[in-house]
């Protein structure tokens, strides 16, 4: 091909591309120099965006203004074959030695497969390793149970004077803090004003509820003292406590679980039991 | 150079000519909603690119690990290795908040570049025979986009991730029979477990992006072998496909999106703050933070959770509970739907042909109808996600806002649908161009009922004999063949994207393009458009343009200025 001579705007367009180019190499050099001074995120995003923008528009330009934009076009052939040519195909299958014409051996075979399947799930059983509690059970036990001491998330045991009246404390049972169904709160409400008797029962007033959200599991740590009135915050169910921890909007559909709870010998709180009901999101159970 | 040889030397062993040169003379359509999928490709390169340098730094596990750091707040505390080491990328890795926050903000438009573009399919029915498979593909390639998204954001082991995964392992557990086992097998025990994230690091940076791959490598093989569907237009049929060749105008063009994609995405990923970790706090089984809303991809789910009412029932005594019908039979009527869409759509229309030729989304009142509802109703529910913000900042009751929600989720998809069924119906059938068009003659008569069209293709292509000016001109070129398509009519030239060696060849390739259409043989190439002394006329009377409303503003104010400095006192005329 003979090399023509570039027209004038030609010309003006590789001067842009050229000195796009050059701005992204200086977006490029910025982000390095950036980098070594530590110059900070907001630095090395703009200039490593800088460079790409660069490389961008110096693309950009050189794709319209100098190599031509559509004017072409391409044969499409369609994909239905002619039928001589997918009898062909299929009599290759369906040759007398092709092994697809051996329906028994095929059936076998097919067989062996998918025992073979079949027994490569089995493994996947020790996903749940075998020394742990079947999920039903797991999820319907929690630590708690008669005698265990409710301590806070600092891990110090609770006399009933700990709670106070105009807040609600998270508390656990002793030692295992970080189990995920055990939380609790405890809170301090005038027995008067109770609509319903608490699942759980209370001490004078001295109240201890799941705090997983029978929606989602959610911790419901929004505590509306006035209105006896807990709120998880992801899915915004709310439960009145005066009313048995019954839920009264959203979308959970079952009152928050009660632990029953005493006063120890040693003035400490503990748990007669576990909880009324399963705590957390429900689940494929009978009560 | 050394690429000639080099190249010279691959193609006496691999023979790799006649498959290049057709390779790069592959015609892509000219049109901007074909690049979305693009975005979506060059947001999952980068992605790959940004993930693999996190994977340095982050450390995968429940362990405990003390935080040592310029984060102060957090300098000294024990939290979970995987924790700490994401607090430690961000506050202490040189360039690795950057990468980062890009890795997420690039997770975020790959999701949406993969929805836009599946909106384009379903609305110009590109999933149309022969296109089903890659449909089937790209729904997939969704559903796993979802599953990382979701396992990416919950890695960093932070308290708002936590939550996020509590609430998804709930969703898992409302299953009946096999809920509580799946959940349980996942996580290795109870939520929270000591395997859960090693696990979700494994699912994240490799199982998931190896299927990736896979399926994007074969989506763009079933492309490339079915070759790009086309909007109609002159000169466009069923059997050609007209539009720039991929060398060297389209490579230019992709490789400038590919630059855009990058750029914007480091843009975001250092101006504009992102899932700030350090501030949530690790987290902790009895901590929550509000406001709680997840990634805006899932957001959908979490809108569902929250406005689905609290309907539980048992069977045979088991409990089946609430988020089982928001997030599982929802999330999975969802993609069943997706799924099953081109074919469902066969089945109503009976249409068994195949299409090379997209629809204008107006062309389908029906389809646009339901694609539109279907899209409110997701919008809807992505809003809901929201309402404790949005009911903070407009001063209402939150659960106002969740009693209009309810209704608005059910009754605003029918109003938009319909309304999308009515317009459609009346561009059809109207004379109206564009929606501004549109006259109340027109709204009505697309009330009426549709006359009844013949099952089967809806609009048939006109015969080549009642169409005159059209003619195939060839011409040799040295030892090749060219030819192009001209249509006088239409004032429209297009040239075959590639030479081929034998005039049989070429007589072969121009009937498969335009079958029926005459063809001559002419002596040699038309010559070039004078495209230098159009464009600079062009500009020339852009320019003058410009410049004598600069000049006759200038003016202006001059003319203003000394009335002003003349006679203060004089009002000027009204």
């Amino acid at each position: 091909m003979s090399r023509r001579t570039p027209s004038k705007s030609e010309r003006a367009a590789s001067r842009r591309i050229a000195a796009a180019f050059l701005v992204s190499a200086a977006g490029a050099v910025g982000f390095a120099v950036t980098y070594g001074l530590n110059g900070g995120t907001q630095w090395e995003g703009v200039c490593l965006a800088v460079a790409f923008a660069g490389l961008a528009v110096g693309l950009a330009v050189w794709s319209r203004r100098l190599v031509p934009v559509g004017g072409y076009v391409e044969e499409h052939e369609g994909f239905v074959p002619p039928p001589a040519e997918q009898a062909m195909t299929a009599a290759v299958f369906r040759a007398p030695e092709s092994p697809t014409r051996r329906w028994g051996l095929l059936a076998a075979l097919g067989f062996a497969l998918t025992a073979l399947g079949v027994a490569a799930l089995f493994p996947l059983r020790s996903l749940l390793p075998w020394d742990r509690q079947r999920p039903t059970r797991s999820l319907k036990d929690t630590p708690w149970g008669p005698g265990v001491r409710l301590v806070d998330d600092q891990g110090r045991p609770l006399r009933p004077d700990d709670v106070p009246a105009d807040t609600m404390v998270a508390v656990f049972p002793e030692g295992r803090i970080d189990v995920g169904d055990a939380p609790a709160f405890a809170v301090r409400l005038n027995p008067e004003r109770f609509i319903r008797h608490p699942a759980g029962g209370h001490l004078g007033g001295l109240v201890v509820w799941s705090l997983l959200c029978t929606h989602a599991g959610c911790p419901v740590r929004l505590y509306l003292k006035g209105a006896g009135r807990v709120l998880c915050p992801c899915h915004q169910s709310s439960f009145d406590l005066l009313a048995g921890a019954r839920p009264i909007a959203g979308p959970a559909a079952r009152p928050l679980p009660g632990l029953p709870i005493e006063v120890g010998p040693d003035g400490f709180l503990r748990a007669t039991g576990d909880f009324t009901a399963p705590p957390g999101a429900g689940f494929w159970s009978r009560p | 150079m050394i690429m000639g040889p080099l190249a010279r030397a691959l193609d006496d062993r691999l023979r790799l000519s006649p498959i290049t040169r057709r390779a790069l003379a592959k015609i892509f359509p000219d049109h901007w909603s074909f690049m979305l999928g693009e975005i979506a490709l060059y947001s999952f390169i980068a992605l790959i690119l940004t993930g693999v340098y996190l994977t340095f730094f982050f450390d995968a596990s429940s362990a405990d690990r003390v935080y040592q750091g310029s984060y102060a707040p957090l300098d000294g505390a024990t939290t979970s290795a995987a924790y700490a080491s994401t607090v430690r990328l961000s506050w202490d890795v040189r360039a690795g908040l950057l990468i980062r926050q890009t890795h997420h903000w690039a997770a975020l438009a790959f999701v949406a570049a993969i929805v836009l573009h599946l909106s384009r399919i379903f609305f110009t029915g590109a999933f149309r025979k022969p296109r089903e498979l890659n449909w089937l593909i790209g729904v997939t390639m969704l559903a796993l986009a979802l599953a990382n998204g979701f396992t990416g954001y919950s890695m960093p082991d932070d308290l708002l991730s936590g939550l996020g995964l509590r609430i998804i392992t709930s969703v898992v557990e409302s299953i009946p029979l096999v809920g509580t086992w799946l959940a349980a097998l996942a996580l290795g025990g109870e939520f929270p477990s000591d395997e859960m994230i090693p696990r979700m690091f494994i699912t994240h940076v490799l199982l998931v992006p190896a299927i990736l791959v896979a399926l994007v490598s074969l989506h763009l093989g079933i492309l490339v072998r079915q070759k790009h569907s086309q909007f109609p237009g002159p000169g466009r049929t069923e059997h050609n496909v007209v539009g720039s060749r991929f060398w060297p105008g389209y490579t230019l063009r992709t490789l400038a999106l590919f630059a855009w994609v990058l750029a914007v995405l480091f843009a975001l990923g250092g101006l504009v703050q992102i899932n700030p970790v350090w501030l949530y706090g690790p987290f902790a089984p009895a901590e929550s933070s509000s406001p709680a809303q997840p990634d805006w991809y899932v957001a959908w789910g979490d809108g569902a959770l929250r406005l689905f009412p609290p309907w539980e029932f048992r069977i045979g005594g088991y409990l089946v509970p609430a988020p089982f019908f928001p997030g599982v039979v929802l999330g999975g009527l969802s993609f069943v739907a997706l799924y099953l869409w081109p074919f469902v759509e066969r089945w109503c229309t009976r249409d068994r042909h195949p299409h090379q030729l997209l629809d204008r989304p107006r062309n389908h009142p029906v389809r646009l109808g339901i694609g539109v509802g279907a899209l409110t109703f997701y919008v809807v529910l992505v809003v809901a996600a929201g309402d404790d913000i949005l009911a903070r900042l407009l001063r209402v009751p939150v659960y106002d806002l969740l009693a209009l929600f309810r209704v608005l989720v059910l009754v605003l998809p029918i109003v938009t649908g319909v309304l999308a069924f009515l317009i459609a119906r009346a561009l059809r059938r109207g004379e109206a161009v564009s929606l501004g068009e549109l006259t109340r003659a027109d709204l009505r008569r697309a009330t009426r009922p549709a006359p009844r069209r013949p099952a089967g293709e809806d609009e048939p292509e006109v015969p080549v004999r009642h169409r005159p000016g059209e003619r195939i001109e060839m011409w040799p070129q040295g030892e090749l063949w060219r030819w192009r398509y001209r249509n006088e009519a239409r004032q429209l030239a297009l040239t075959n994207n590639r030479a081929v060696t034998s005039e049989q060849e070429a007589v072969e390739t121009a009937r498969l393009a335009y079958p029926g259409v005459d063809r001559v043989v002419v002596p040699g190439p038309p010559p070039p458009p004078a495209r230098a002394l159009r464009v600079a006329l062009r500009r020339w009377g852009r320019a003058t343009a410009a410049g004598s409303l600069l000049v006759a503003a200038l003016l202006g104010r001059r003319r203003e200025r000394r009335r002003r400095r003349d006679g203060d006192d004089e009002p000027p005329p009204a």
